[in-house]
């Protein structure tokens, strides 16, 4: 009583201080305890994060096993993965067989030869990423780069020394079905997706829609089974491509139906002005496309197109299926040696994050783009 | 100019009806001789294919045609919902299990999946920062690992599951083990059959109800209450029905015995995997789909419905939703088209579902023509069906414009 009269010297009540709204009390306030309910649910979710990310430490770090001992045999010595089996994890299985991880069966001392081709298919990435490059020239650095791949896997030439595609295996595997997948199936693609909207051609664009849809209603893995036991059926006889090859065109024609459909997409955007002028200009049908439409129609669905190679990224793995070695493959048999059956989950978390930086890190270039896209669009 | 002939200039306007010349510049000739090569050329390329596969087969001495399913199959099949034993069915009824199995698969993830997803998909917009993050993570994380991969983390997590011996009880009666999720079953009665199709009519009842309900709310403005008729005509007949039946009740209890149990309902755990690990992928991209569809509501629906009063999960369930839904349903579509598919991966973890069984009898066989053409028979009669259903949903659904 006495310490208000005290501080009340004028006729206006002192003002409390103001709310917080800035800083970090403010911000919390407002977006993790903003109500009753909501306080309730950030509180049972910090304990369930704090619980569980403290148990995966314990697992992942502390208790972990980084390497076990190996005998002069080259047969390692696993006791102390199985003493922590299941309090920590054996991280061992890891350092000792990333290499067949990686690279499959391709022999030992030349698998610097794989590395070289997982950086420039990155490269190749990285190079077909940026827009300076979105021209012509691209089309020619992906046959080169494409081809300069091939000669380092097969060897043969120029010194290398020939290694048969059946020791392929492992990332390099993956990256060549899902990279040279989208290679062919691009062209291929291109004059489906225009069949599809050509409307001169009726007997054309019901060959294509026929085709688009069949594939697309049925699962990849049909169409695998259909590449690998089917098509030396089609072959003449004494003529039998490899399992490779055929799982390659089996990803290929798959692929194709589904870049059609995103292609067609760019085409349907594109503006009927553009169409117009181009026939007032007199351009026959492929001067049109070539120089007028394709050019915009492509450009529009880059971001979409990302999307699709990102699932087949991810499709390729079904190849395990029909006995390819790509990365999920060769992991399955590293984990079949006797002395790390059982490690699985390590191993697995290890795939999920090389596939995770591969298909997150185009997700979120594909997202960047789309905003740009959208953004130049509304200008 | 005599008065019986029209109008000079009406006939230059009549467009030259020209015949078809054989000419390189009429772009109607040209059309269709590239018609003609290219669909000659593809005609030649099949022609040649189907010759090869002919002859090869011949060399082969692998018989053709679909004859081989009235023959005995002799596959041992784990989940069967209808009844089958490997010494007397024919591999027509294996071929059905598989379709009925991938069917099992299919619609359980389907189900399962709209409802996390939508959950997911309303949980990434919360105003609660943690939890919109938490499922941002959810999302972006699962989103980008192989699928399969996933099964098969999922399927060797459920095979660690402690034997049956150690099985897990979380409630009475139901065991988890790496023999699969043992739960009780009821054992089915007549009385339960008539208790279904008193809830079938039940559920007609509500829906006529409701129709009726709505079309006094358009008249008068006032709503009738939909739900105790809902419960009364859903729940309480069909309750009273079983009942005045004589109310069978008995559980059958699954009990260890030796080494495994008897008794009961089983989910294998191939199954538990497949389900678990298609669900929780699938319903990453419904979350993306919801929350696109959400956003694409504009904030002066939100606004104008928080005006009238409306509380936040009446907004979001009356004014907000129905909406998005529209937005939704296309994409949505060929997320359920894509899990169908996806459920194929089966084959990678040993559940027998249609790519499985009909992979077992092309080996046996060695007919793979046939078994390849009937796998995707039954994969497109399942992706029309599933068009064709959400097409007549979408149309129900989309904004009727005068």
């Amino acid at each position: 009583m006495s310490s208000t009269t005290v501080n009340d010297t004028g006729s206006t009540p002192r003002e409390r201080p103001p709310l917080l709204v800035a800083g970090p009390v403010a911000w919390m306030r407002a977006n993790l305890f903003n109500s009753w309910l909501s306080s309730a649910v950030t509180l049972a979710l910090l304990y369930l994060i704090i619980t569980s990310v403290l148990r995966f430490i314990d697992w992942a770090l502390i208790n972990a096993v980084w390497s076990v001992p190996k005998n002069p045999q080259g047969i390692v010595d696993a006791t102390a993965c199985r003493d922590i089996k299941g309090s920590g994890a054996c991280w061992a299985v890891i350092s000792d067989k990333y290499r067949f991880i990686l690279f499959g069966r391709y022999p030992f001392e030349e698998q610097w030869r794989a590395a070289l081709c997982i950086v420039l298919f990155v490269g190749l990435f990285v190079v077909s990423a940026m827009r300076r490059f979105w021209r012509q020239e691209l089309a020619y650095i992906w046959i080169g780069t494409l081809t300069l791949i091939g000669i380092l896997m097969w060897g043969g030439i120029l010194g290398l020394d020939y290694v048969p595609n059946d020791t392929w295996g492992g990332l390099p595997m993956t990256l060549i079905l899902a990279t040279f997948g989208l290679a062919f199936a691009f062209p291929l693609a291109v004059f489906v997706a225009l069949g599809r909207r050509s409307t001169g051609m009726p007997a054309v664009r019901i060959l294509c829609v026929v085709y688009i849809e069949l594939v697309r209603g049925v699962p990849l893995i049909s169409v695998l089974f259909m590449a690998s036991v089917m098509f030396p059926l089609f072959m003449p006889a004494g003529i039998n491509p490899d399992k490779l090859l055929r799982a390659q065109i089996g990803i290929i024609l798959f692929g194709a139906a589904y870049l059609a459909e995103v292609i067609r997409g760019g085409l349907q955007a594109l503006s009927k002005g553009q169409y117009e002028a181009a026939d007032a200009l007199g351009l026959t049908y492929w001067q049109k496309m070539r120089l007028i439409v394709l050019p915009q129609a492509l450009r529009m669905v880059i971001p979409p197109m990302v999307n699709n190679f990102i699932g087949s990224f991810k499709d390729t793995s079904l190849v395990l299926i029909i006995g390819i070695f790509d990365l999920l493959t060769s992991a399955k048999v590293a984990l079949a040696e006797p002395a790390w059956q059982g490690y699985s989950t390590e191993v697995y978390i290890v795939l999920a994050a090389i596939y995770f930086v591969f298909c997150y890190s185009m997700s979120r270039y594909s997202r960047g783009l789309e905003a740009e896209f959208s953004r130049s669009a509304r200008r | 100019m005599s008065g019986a002939t029209a109008d000079p200039r009406m006939n230059s306007r009549k467009p030259p009806s020209r015949g078809l010349s054989l000419s390189w510049s009429d772009p109607r000739f040209r059309s269709i001789v590239w018609q003609v090569l290219i669909v000659g050329g593809v005609a030649a390329i099949i022609w040649y294919l189907v010759a090869n596969t002919a002859r090869n087969l011949e060399v082969r001495r692998i018989a053709t045609g679909f004859a081989f399913f009235d023959r005995v199959a002799g596959i041992p099949i784990g989940e069967h919902m209808i009844d089958y034993d490997p010494a007397i069915h024919s591999y027509g009824r294996a071929m059905w299990i598989g379709v009925l199995n991938t069917m099992k698969v299919s619609v359980v993830a389907i189900v399962l999946a709209s409802i996390i997803g939508t959950l997911v998909g309303i949980a990434r917009l919360s105003k609660n920062w943690l939890l919109a993050r938490l499922a941002a993570i959810y999302v972006e994380t699962i989103r980008d690992i192989p699928l399969l991969l996933q099964l098969f983390f999922w399927y060797t997590l459920v095979q660690g599951l402690p034997a049956p011996r150690q099985a897990f009880k979380p409630v009475a009666g139901v065991f988890l083990s790496n023999r699969g999720i043992k739960v009780p079953m009821l054992e089915w009665e007549t009385a339960h059959w008539w208790a279904f199709a008193a809830f079938i009519v039940g559920w007609i009842g509500t829906a006529a109800w409701a129709r009726v309900a709505r079309k006094r709310q358009e008249a008068t403005g006032i709503r009738p209450k939909v739900w105790p008729a809902g419960l009364a005509l859903m729940i309480a007949f069909p309750v009273v029905v079983w009942a005045a039946l004589g109310a069978p009740f008995v559980l059958e209890m699954p009990a260890l015995r030796g080494f495994n149990f008897v008794g009961g309902f089983t989910l294998s755990p191939e199954y538990g995997a497949l389900t678990i690990g298609l669900t929780l992928y699938s319903a990453s991209y419904i979350a993306e789909i919801v929350r696109s569809g959400i956003l694409s509501v504009p904030n002066g629906q939100w606004e104008a419905a928080g005006a009238l009063g409306l509380r936040p999960g009446t907004v979001l369930s009356q004014i907000v939703l129905p909406q998005a839904l529209r937005v939704i349903i296309p994409p949505m579509t060929s997320v359920y088209l894509s899990i169908a598919k996806n459920s194929s991966l089966a084959v990678a973890i040993g559940y027998q579902d249609v790519v499985s069984i009909a992979n077992t009898i092309l080996n046996q066989t060695g007919q793979a023509v046939e078994g390849i053409a009937a796998i995707m028979a039954v994969y497109l009669t399942i992706s029309l069906s599933i068009s064709l259903f959400m097409n007549w949903y979408n149309a129900r659904i989309a904004l009727v414009e005068r």
